[in-house]
């Protein structure tokens, strides 16, 4: 039981933190609340899906074929729907969620919308005191993980993530300091994107694939990132694994758990935010001027 | 004689006056009057069906503006009042036999309080930490509302419940008139003194508690407000399907009601009003093509948003009235001088 739920635990935690970083991402960077994150997620899943099944290819590549193109997607719908309207925020929320819909709406055209599975990478399970864990769940925690190190180097060590950073804190000031401000807001929708369609793929295997798969995640992706603080990455990685463990321990031990798991993971949001309104890690982010 | 066509003779001025010199308001005129007299012309009963649903979620796009547009307080959990609304007005009719007419202000009560209570800890957040955490509080209502389904019904949701009224007419009068007489409440309540202050909310917050008025307050009355306006639709939408359901609290519901909004343009109480008599019965006359039905609704949105991120009311307005640019009363665009004070417009 403990085991089952330190598993279910880190897994979700993962997946959600993957997924709330890129948000967070492209939040501090653009002030863009991308709503149509998860929506990325699930056509990144449909992709591998079709590359496995229906063209037979090897599922790792399959993977990183659905990475670049989601990539290019997301580029795309931010390039044609997001950028001219970036100075409007309320249009920009409803766009996000247009794009979701729509996104959702092709693939329940494409696929219908039943519910596929795609075969996990390895097959076979480690036994510990009698609970079976299956390597993928070990390899999805395991590579997720990585990621995850990969982007905290990127934003710490590079040119690239100095620019991503300090166009967060102030985005005025970077701009006059010799950073181009809408490249840089481009290439952060890159690797935000980019991010959501790894999180697809690293819980693919482990998942249900439908059209309608983006919106649980998505209301857990922005409870992590409110409770974490928007634009804190770091907020998002500890929200992200308080409110996956909160969410396989209610599953796990409570009657009607699967019924009151986002009730209970979101209520812990909401009790964060009475104390500290900022998030746990939260940044007061300046009046924009 | 000359007493008794005073009065009509008065009338006929004002209304020459103050509604035929505008287009806009000639529209709303036609509106108003198209409304209340379609009965005449057709009694089909789908198409009723359709107004009486367009009329009940127009009363939810425009308590949304109320509260969001107009206090900047992004809510992205609308449908917590409706759902609210709904619910409390299905269970007092279902289990203490409250007719409509009780019942359905008694759910827009339960819904002020919904907003009281979920305004008391938000108002501690400011701005997008606001929308995240608003759209929470349906979520965890629908867990609950799972969690015991031997009062709420659960997935099935409380149905069974006593028809709004006796017939289809009636009905489509009852929610016409009603969505007609709120949203007039609505604006004027904007229009008025406690409206000029949710403009200074929204447009500079630090500023209006240095002029000395107490934020807080006034944005738990939008916040109360709002969700009475809200709870009262969601209260008519669970008697006219004679059901309610988890649906009437899920997040594409409240999705969709800032769709309609943002759409029609808010700050303007008309703009969501009038875009759900445009979306609504558009989705319906869409169903033609129903895999299409979502994606085309997406599509047209999202091109609307990209010519016009006013909203699209506002943007006509401006297509076809000026404001004058001395005495800021509107003006037909093909006037050349203003009406009021005959400075040259632009």
């Amino acid at each position: 039981m403990i085991l089952d739920i330190i598993t279910s635990g880190l897994i979700n935690g993962s997946v959600y933190a993957l997924l709330a970083i890129g948000f967070s991402l492209i939040f501090g960077a653009a002030r863009i609340v991308n709503l149509a994150h998860t929506a990325f997620y699930m056509v990144a899943s449909y992709c591998i899906y079709y590359a496995t099944h229906k063209m037979g290819i090897h599922p790792v590549l399959a993977m990183l074929v659905a990475i670049i193109l989601v990539t290019l997607i997301g580029l795309v719908c931010y390039k044609l729907f997001i950028d001219p309207i970036r100075e409007h925020e309320a249009a920009v929320l409803i766009a996000t969620i247009a794009i979701a819909m729509a996104l959702q709406e092709i693939m329940l055209l494409l696929f219908t919308g039943d519910f596929l599975s795609v075969p996990s990478l390895v097959s076979g399970y480690l036994n510990i005191l009698g609970v079976k864990i299956a390597y993928q769940q070990l390899l999805t925690i395991g590579v997720a993980l990585l990621i995850l190190a990969g982007v905290w180097a990127v934003l710490m060590k590079t040119r690239l993530g100095l620019a991503v950073r300090s166009t967060a804190q102030d985005r005025e000031v970077a701009n006059l300091m010799g950073m181009n401000e809408s490249r840089v807001a481009m290439i952060t929708m890159g690797i935000s994107v980019g991010l959501a369609a790894f999180a697809g793929a690293v819980v693919v295997p482990l998942t249900i694939v439908n059209p309608h798969m983006w919106m649980h995640p998505l209301i857990f992706m922005l409870a992590v990132v409110v409770l974490g603080g928007l634009g804190s990455l770091k907020g998002s990685f500890v929200g992200a694994y308080i409110l996956g463990f909160a969410e396989s321990i209610v599953v796990f031990l409570l009657p009607m758990g699967a019924f009151l798991k986002g009730s209970v993971a979101l209520s812990i949001m909401i009790l964060v935010l009475l104390i500290r309104p900022e998030g746990l890690f939260g940044v007061a982010f300046e009046e924009e001027r | 004689m000359g007493i008794l066509s005073f009065y009509p003779r008065k009338i006929y001025t004002l209304f020459k006056g103050e509604v035929l010199v505008l287009p806009s308001r000639i529209v709303v005129f036609l509106f108003v009057v198209v409304l209340l007299f379609l009965p005449v012309v057709t009694q089909d009963s789908y198409l009723l069906r359709i107004l009486i649903l367009t009329s009940i979620f127009a009363i939810l796009a425009a308590s949304w503006d109320f509260l969001s547009g107009f206090t900047g307080q992004i809510n992205f959990g609308h449908a917590l009042f409706f759902g609210v609304g709904a619910y409390t007005s299905a269970l007092l009719n279902l289990y203490v036999h409250i007719p409509p007419y009780g019942s359905v202000p008694l759910g827009g009560l339960a819904a002020v309080l919904a907003g009281l209570i979920i305004g008391i800890p938000c108002l501690r957040l400011r701005g997008t930490y606001l929308a995240l955490t608003t759209l929470a509080f349906p979520i965890i209502l629908m867990g609950i509302i799972f969690a015991i389904p031997g009062i709420t019904g659960g997935e099935l949701g409380v149905s069974g419940l006593s028809r709004l009224s006796g017939s289809r007419l009636y009905d489509y009068y009852i929610t016409v008139v009603l969505m007609l007489g709120l949203c007039t409440i609505m604006w004027k309540i904007t229009d008025s003194k406690t409206g000029i202050i949710f403009h200074a909310i929204r447009e500079d917050e630090l500023a209006v508690r240095t002029a000395g008025i107490n934020t807080t307050r006034y944005k738990l009355l939008a916040f109360s407000l709002s969700g009475f306006f809200a709870g009262i639709s969601g209260g008519l939408y669970a008697h006219f399907m004679r059901i309610a359901g988890p649906s009437t609290l899920e997040v594409s519901l409240s999705f969709t009601v800032v769709i309609w909004a943002v759409f029609g343009g808010i700050v303007t109480i008309y703009g969501p009003v009038g875009a759900v008599f445009l979306l609504f019965p558009l989705l319906e006359f869409l169903r033609f093509w129903p895999e299409f039905r979502m994606l085309m609704f997406a599509v047209v949105i999202l091109l609307i948003l990209l010519y016009m991120p006013d909203g699209f009311f506002p943007w006509v307005r401006d297509k076809i009235e000026k404001e004058c640019p001395r005495c800021k009363v509107r003006n037909i665009a093909t006037r050349k001088t203003c009406r009021v004070c005959t400075a040259p417009l632009d």
